[in-house]
């Protein structure tokens, strides 16, 4: 029993991650067709840049978490700016090699500014973890559950309730009819790109704390997430947050019953049988549909 | 007629390149045989194992300025060409080619890593090299191979010193975390071959990937065993966050390191967690803790001088490879004109040399040259090592 709940308390945080990354690959996805490969660096920046201002500046925390996800956002936008808009035929796989590049790129400045070692932080706040019937809940995996609650239900309120929101829908939608009724869908898609990036710093903030953060963590996160998006339906808030817990989870309890070697086989074996018996993912039905 | 003009004009053009080769390639032969001796390096300089990569280039550096200021090998000073393989065996099998083929050096020191060094190994032999490793990994001289030494204590001393301590403090049963890369499958290894000889038995083997972010489940599968003892082979970050996690589980137990985290590096990753942690090192973490009569802490002391004079910055456990390779390298070209199969046969027969990281005394059946004396198990105390008995 004690071990059970020990697996899905390690399997929650760590889907909690991946669900945050899965959100800023869907959501750029549903908005723009295109799958980001540079993403994990954005989660690499947002936990560096959180660590450099928590750490070394001696900022607060709450200031430091915040001008993370803006320097991040920033970047993003740029990233959007200067490597894909300028682009002349923007076919799918033109951009999806493009933010290969740009992954390799951001690696390389990661490393000039951080260093190759790695750096740590302590906690968000100094508590010994929660004893639940034995088993340990580190506090920092109920801050990380209660910021990936409160990003989605702010998403899902952006999404609904704006109007802002709702041109990026009718966007992700039909880009040409969008366009035609006046919503001015480049703006949209620099948003959508903003977002996703800043999502990525979400995701790397709340995990500097309880990992190591070095230039070259970005790959095997944005990985993980990505499985995460496609395992839920890639293009939906339900999907990814779905898919990055069920994986999340899923690799744990695989650590605990079958083989800790298999641990990052899990992700990718899961994601190629949902591309075989289930290319939409699990909640996109049909045609996938769009946030 | 127009074929056969451009039949002849082909004709010409590789006569010239003929020519032109005949008339180079003796000058190239004979600039190499008189001048500096090439000495290549091959080190992870950046990468995620350049916290070896780095501290072993420098260290080459500065042991090739020492030798050269004391005259150089015979009178020929040597000439370092140090690339970087970034931890990545495909680009260490480049580098070693061009160092080969290119630069045409005399020896090779390096590379880093354990998977880059078996990645080269056939090349040396093929090009008849001797080539000096600066890596952990037993595989490298075991089964021995003619060309290859390496000047890094081996995961066999590290273990056998972790289980003589385990052994003398009554425990039996110890449960292991290793991380799945070579560095980790060679040390689980020996932990599991050598566990018998001490009576100790390992009642779970867990692993973990060299960038995992939460090692709490493989600990909490550990725990479930009861051992007496936590067993972590990698190299940082991941022992710094099993450490971490260790301590958030509330796992009394003794945890033990390998020695590839032993540098300050991990105390700073690890924090509070560090605290009580046991570890094999080399001699270098604690030269000023050693006995006045150790017969390596002058060799230690100096090196520590020069380096950290020179860099200003903290000495590391893992240059002393390079540094030493360097200097055992040096020993083995004096009289053989850079003749590689004497410098090979010298490098065999050398004894009592005292290095860095320990006492070597090469032999046809050890190109490792070092025994369980070459580490000493600390303990960590307020964020410092301290000697344990």
């Amino acid at each position: 029993m004690q071990e059970i709940l020990q697996y899905l308390f390690s399997g929650l945080t760590n889907g909690a991650i991946y669900a945050v990354i899965a959100l800023g690959f869907s959501m750029l996805y549903s908005s723009t067709e295109l799958i980001n490969f540079a993403h994990g660096e954005f989660v690499m920046l947002g936990a560096l840049c959180m660590v450099t201002l928590a750490v070394n500046l001696g900022f607060p925390l709450i200031p430091a978490f915040f001008l993370s996800i803006c320097a991040v956002a920033a970047a993003g936008l740029l990233f959007e700016r200067l490597a894909i808009r300028p682009v002349r035929h923007p076919e799918p796989i033109v951009l999806i090699i493009i933010t290969v590049g740009a992954s390799i790129f951001l690696r390389g400045v990661g490393m000039l500014i951080w260093g190759k070692d790695a750096h740590s932080m302590p906690p968000f706040s100094q508590h010994p973890p929660l004893d639940v019937a034995g088993a340990r809940l580190l506090i920092q995996s109920i801050w990380i559950l209660i910021i990936v609650a409160a990003l989605t239900a702010a998403l899902q309120m952006f999404y609904r309730r704006t109007l802002t929101g709702k041109a990026m829908t009718a966007c992700a939608v039909s880009k040409k009819a969008a366009w035609i009724v006046g919503i001015p869908t480049k703006w949209m898609v620099m948003l959508a790109f903003g977002l996703s990036t800043g999502m990525g710093a979400v995701a790397g903030a709340i995990i500097a704390p309880i990992t190591m953060s070095s230039y070259d963590m970005g790959t095997m996160l944005g990985l993980k997430g990505f499985c995460a998006a496609m395992l839920g339906g890639l293009g939906s808030l339900w999907g990814a947050i779905l898919g990055g817990f069920l994986l999340g989870i899923l690799e744990a309890l695989g650590v605990g019953y079958i083989s800790s070697g298999l641990k990052d086989a899990t992700a990718f074996v899961l994601l190629l049988l949902v591309l075989y018996v289930r290319p939409q993912g699990i909640i996109g039905a049909g045609e996938v549909k769009r946030f | 007629m127009l074929l056969s003009r451009k039949c002849r004009f082909g004709a010409l053009a590789i006569a010239i390149l003929l020519a032109g080769a005949l008339i180079f390639t003796p000058g190239v032969f004979a600039e190499s045989h008189q001048d500096a001796y090439k000495i290549g390096g091959i080190f992870s300089v950046t990468g995620p194992a350049s916290f070896l990569g780095d501290p072993e280039k420098k260290s080459m550096e500065l042991a090739i300025e020492e030798i050269n200021a004391a005259g150089g090998v015979d009178g020929r000073m040597l000439e370092p060409v140090i690339y970087d393989t970034e931890g990545d065996p495909s680009k260490t099998v480049m580098a070693v080619g061009k160092l080969i083929n290119k630069d045409r050096v005399t020896a090779i020191i390096g590379p880093s890593r354990t998977p880059t060094t078996l990645a080269v190994t056939p090349m040396v032999k093929r090009a008849k090299l001797p080539f000096i490793s600066c890596a952990a990994g037993n595989k490298i001289v075991d089964p021995v191979k003619p060309w290859v030494f390496k000047t890094a204590q081996s995961d066999v001393q590290a273990v056998a010193s972790i289980y003589e301590h385990i052994q003398q403090r009554d425990i039996q049963k110890v449960g292991i975390i290793t991380v799945s890369n070579s560095f980790g499958e060679s040390g689980k290894e020996q932990l599991l071959a050598q566990a018998g000889d001490f009576g100790i038995t390992v009642v779970s083997s867990q692993s973990f990937g060299a960038s995992d972010t939460d090692m709490t489940a493989q600990l909490t599968k550990i725990r479930q065993e009861k051992p007496g003892a936590i067993i972590c082979w990698g190299t940082n970050p991941g022992p710094a966050v099993v450490a971490k996690n260790a301590k958030q589980l509330g796992i009394e137990i003794p945890l033990y390191q390998s020695h590839g985290v032993a540098s300050p590096k991990f105390i700073d990753l690890a924090g509070d967690a560090a605290e009580g942690i046991f570890l094999p090192t080399g001699k270098i973490l604690v030269a000023d803790l050693l006995a006045d009569d150790d017969p390596q802490k002058q060799v230690l002391t100096d090196y520590i001088n020069a380096y950290e004079s020179k860099y200003n910055e903290t000495v590391s456990g893992f240059g002393g490879y390079a540094y030493d390779a360097v200097h055992l390298l040096a020993r083995a070209m004096e009289g053989t004109n850079g003749d590689k199969a004497k410098i090979r046969k010298n490098l065999e027969t050398l004894k009592n040399y005292v290095g860095i990281s320990g006492v070597f005394n090469f032999s046809k059946t050890d190109h490792n040259g070092l025994d369980p004396s070459a580490f000493v198990m600390v303990k960590i105390k307020d964020g410092k090592w301290e000697l344990v008995e």
